[in-house]
């Protein structure tokens, strides 16, 4: 018999799923500094591909390497003993996506250093509003 | 997969992620950044997926953490959260 309990504990790859998001929109949320922003942001996308790597696990099963799979002899291949291997390939894509998301976030925070001398973001939110009247004094 | 290793590693994931986030220091962040991605790594081999596995621990534990070791570097250490 299979209790909520039980089903609550045997899905503990999907709880921490949930902790892993829960941290890394509070970094993208709360987290003044912009270096913050883009772990949260990392650690995000990290979550997302554990939840699908998860999806395609199974208890019991062997990597998805068929045994004799060139050979002349035909023997038959059973799906339950093999983890699925299509969310595995697909997170590759994503993985690949992320490191070029990383690359172009820190380069624009790089570039924002650059202009205000700082990365946190209510300074630079100052530095902006504190401008505003310059540029209409300047250009009128 | 051997539930007691992957239920550890999982706890040592969540941990790396909340000391990457709460280190107020940028260049200790992105190391805590590495280790997170190291973790997440083993996690993935332990469940099978090799392939993806050997990917992160190649972009995600090697190359992230060059770019933001290069990026504090390039700009400054200091944070206030």
């Amino acid at each position: 018999m299979e209790t909520i309990g039980t089903l609550i504990i045997a899905k503990y790859n999907y709880w921490a799923v949930v902790v892993l998001i829960a941290i890394g929109l509070y970094a993208m949320i709360a987290k003044k500094n912009l270096v913050k922003k883009i772990i949260g942001m990392n650690i995000f996308q990290t979550a997302i591909i554990l939840f699908y790597v998860s999806i395609g696990a199974k208890r019991g099963a062997t990597l998805p390497i068929i045994e004799h799979g060139h050979g002349e002899s035909t023997h038959m291949v059973h799906a339950a003993d093999y983890i699925n291997p299509l969310p595995h390939v697909l997170m590759l894509t994503a993985i690949v996506v992320s490191v070029a998301t990383l690359g172009v976030a820190l380069a624009l925070a790089m570039r924002i250093y650059f202009h205000y001398g700082t990365l946190e973001e209510d300074e630079i939110q100052k530095k902006i509003i504190g401008d505003e009247p310059d540029k209409i004094d300047s250009s009128g | 997969m051997i539930w007691q290793l992957d239920l550890i590693i999982l706890l040592m994931v969540v941990i790396c992620g909340i000391a990457a986030i709460s280190i107020r220091d940028l260049l200790g962040a992105a190391i805590m950044f590495g280790a997170y991605s190291f973790m997440m790594c083993l996690l993935w081999s332990i469940m099978g997926a090799v392939d993806v596995s050997f990917t992160e621990a190649s972009v995600g534990a090697g190359v992230s953490t060059v770019f933001f070791v290069a990026a504090v570097f390039r700009t400054t250490r200091r944070t206030r959260d």
